[in-house]
């Protein structure tokens, strides 16, 4: 087992390589520095010593690999690549484009409410969901099971900026139960955030339902369900001592990559509800252009990505040691 | 070389051909027996086949925006057809759609501002002079009352016409996106798992480093260096989704490596590329299927969450998303304006619960191995 883990860690420092190249060739290869500054001081500002005092400012001015002009070490630190690029390893987002803020602060400071909506949203999604798929699961193949289905794909096939949109009009606006949009942090919390935490539980009602009445329903098909059915137990017992045993370790082994990807946020419930998270700072990032920030948010969604499927992997060798054999 | 591209012979020659190479296989796959056997499969499902008729409908507008011509310029008056002063060369107009020409008569029906569903008077006060010489505050009646299904916008365009018109960008994003991602699966995906060694491990390592990136932030960084539009939008979805099939075909193509068929092919000596395109091919086509059914729901429901987030198709191309998108600032106006959204709601869950119900019936018969059962 301990082999599987060790392998599985080393393989994945060349994936996190691979995104940090990709977002190089995409950021400063395929739109160069000299395009950013253009956009960013617009057409009619864009001469050449402009351009020059726009990329000396941001940083960009470096060479792209190789300092032919530095000495020693910083042949290869004084380049745009290890600055921009390599330096988001160890979490040194450099500074925004626009405002030259530092962007790491500015990250740290807003993960925390980005769980204080994600968080909720995902526990208790989670439960709801696997709740109501066993009780569909064990009605299969009557009236009950059919309408659920039916309701499922009807969830399924609404915009969640519907949802939103819909939620936030009848609720807030309409029967002003609850603020419309904002954040405080403290005992007002709840009050802020109870509606867009119910919007993106009912947002991802549907498609829960129905995968988790898949992964029971694989479950109730298998041998030993039948065996347990042959010896007498009830329905009850088989439901929740056989079947969700069995089928909680593909749900739970997810559980740390969903957790990891929390930490992004939830960009459209974020920007309606004025929640000041990070998916809200990449549609902030987004509308100004500022691509220092889109970077950093590509790079550590990719990183928390990694971390969470590293974690999953692991999870899955620990519970089900078949998997150490491929 | 771009405004060829856009020009309406392209467009239509474009088409044509698309649909034609839809024809040529779906003529192909009914001659074989398991697709045959699928077809009736989902023929006998009730709701999948209303379904269907309801996506042929979507799929005929689309079609029918896409396939467009020229007109020549008329006198407004006398009716004459203009013709260029020194070379007597006949003027055109700029051209539009077949649908354009269709609901022209709809279309024509301009109102000056908001009016709501099959109103008579408009949405919003003006300061009017009466009989009496006292100025007040009246709603001025439409210039075609009654007319308009689902109301006027701001700028007095028929919000039904919106719609119809923005089911051209609907489709194309469903189809388009994984028809641009199925020719990168379908090669590395079968060559990863035909071949092994170090053909597997480097697709492995590009569908590990591309797939890690979340989508959203992929479009994003995408969107923001080559701007908003259909096309660059198409190809950014189309990126960052081929890695899943990609891993699916491999799967598939490993195990039916190992199948006698393909075993006894290689013992025959056939060259691989022969045993690629006679043996594993046709036998994964069916995945390739599937995914395009279910996936056309999810990219069509993505469209608009992007657009609305500033990573969509551009304000200036039609679709629900830029529809909701305007819809938003005209749910704050007292009283409220909702009809926009509610345009785009009903169009898109026509399009998008059909594609849902088709979806699943195709799943179910052709690969008895997922159904839901």
């Amino acid at each position: 087992m301990f082999a599987y883990i060790i392998r599985r860690i080393l393989y994945f420092f060349p994936t996190l390589l691979g995104v940090n190249l990709l977002v190089f060739v995409l950021f400063f290869l395929v739109n160069t520095p000299d395009d950013m500054a253009r956009q960013a001081l617009g057409e009619k500002n864009s001469q050449p010593e402009q351009i020059q005092r726009w990329k000396e400012a941001h940083g960009y001015q470096l060479p792209k690999f190789l300092n032919t002009q530095a000495s020693g070490m910083s042949k290869f630190t004084d380049t745009i690549f290890y600055q921009k690029s390599i330096r988001m390893f160890w979490g040194d987002f450099g500074q925004a484009d626009m405002t030259l803020e530092p962007i790491g602060p500015e990250i740290r400071r807003r993960i925390l409410p980005s769980l204080c909506i994600t968080i909720p949203i995902f526990l208790a999604s989670l439960l709801l969901n696997i709740l109501l798929a066993m009780f569909v699961a064990y009605r299969r193949g009557t009236f009950l099971d059919s309408a659920a289905q039916l309701c499922c794909v009807l969830l399924m096939s609404v915009s969640s900026l519907i949802y939103i949109i819909a939620g936030q009009f009848f609720f807030a606006k309409i029967m002003r139960l609850v603020p419309v949009s904002g954040f405080l942090p403290g005992l007002d919390m709840p009050k802020f955030l109870i509606l867009p935490i119910l919007i993106g539980i009912v947002g991802g009602l549907g498609g829960g339902v129905r995968l988790y009445r898949t992964l029971f329903l694989e479950v109730i098909n298998k041998d030993f369900v039948r065996t347990a059915r042959a010896k007498g137990l009830g329905e009850g017992t088989v439901l929740f001592l056989h079947v969700l045993k069995n089928a909680m370790i593909p749900i739970l082994t997810n559980v740390p990559i969903q957790l990891l990807m929390l930490i992004m946020g939830n960009m459209l419930l974020e920007n309606f509800f004025s929640i000041p998270g990070l998916g809200g700072f990449t549609i902030m990032a987004i509308a100004q252009q500022d691509f220092a920030i889109v970077r950093s948010m590509v790079f550590l969604g990719s990183a928390l990505y990694c971390i969470g499927l590293l974690l999953t992997d692991i999870c899955y060798s620990v519970v089900d040691p078949r998997v150490r054999l491929e | 070389m771009s405004t060829f591209f856009y020009s309406w012979p392209c467009q239509n020659a474009v088409t044509v051909l698309l649909v034609a190479c839809v024809a040529a296989l779906a003529c192909h796959l009914a001659r074989q027996e398991y697709w045959r056997l699928a077809f009736r499969e989902v023929r006998l499902h009730k709701a999948a086949v209303v379904s269907f008729f309801i996506l042929a409908f979507y799929v005929l507008v689309a079609l029918m925006d896409s396939i467009g011509w020229r007109r020549p310029m008329r006198h407004p008056e006398t009716g004459e057809e203009m013709r260029h002063a020194e070379t007597g060369a006949i003027i055109y107009d700029a051209g539009a759609s077949a649908l354009d020409y269709l609901l022209s008569p709809i279309s024509g029906h301009r109102e000056k501002t908001y009016s709501a569903p099959l109103a008579k008077e408009q949405f919003t006060y003006e300061t009017a002079m009466g009989d009496d010489g006292k100025t007040r505050r009246v709603r001025p009646p439409l210039a075609y009352p009654h007319s308009h299904l689902f109301g006027t916008d701001r700028i007095g365009m028929d919000v039904l016409c919106q719609g119809l018109k923005s089911i051209r960008t609907g489709i194309i994003i469903g189809l388009l996106t994984t028809l641009l991602a199925i020719p990168f699966a379908l090669f590395f995906g079968i060559i990863a798992g035909y071949f092994g060694g170090w053909v597997d491990d480097s697709v492995q390592y590009i569908c590990a480093v591309l797939s890690s990136i979340p989508s959203v932030l992929f479009i994003a960084a995408f969107m923001i260096i080559f701007g908003q539009g259909l096309p660059q939008l198409c190809l950014a979805m189309g990126i960052a989704s081929w890695t899943g099939l990609c891993r699916l075909l491999r799967g598939e193509t490993l195990r039916l490596r190992e199948t006698e068929f393909v075993q006894a092919s290689i013992a025959l000596g056939s060259p691989s590329w022969r045993i690629l395109a006679r043996h594993i091919l046709p036998n994964v086509l069916h995945l390739v299927l599937i995914t395009i059914v279910l996936r056309f729901s999810n990219e069509v429901l993505a469209e608009a969450a992007l657009t609305y987030l500033g990573i969509g198709v551009g304000a200036d191309t039609m679709s629900w998303g830029t529809m909701i998108n305007d819809a938003r600032t005209e749910l704050t106006r007292d009283p409220v304006i909702w009809w926009k959204l509610s345009c785009a709601f009903v169009f898109m869950l026509g399009l998008v619960l059909p594609a849902n119900i088709f979806g699943d019936a195709v799943r179910d018969a052709l690969d008895p191995n997922l159904r839901t059962q």
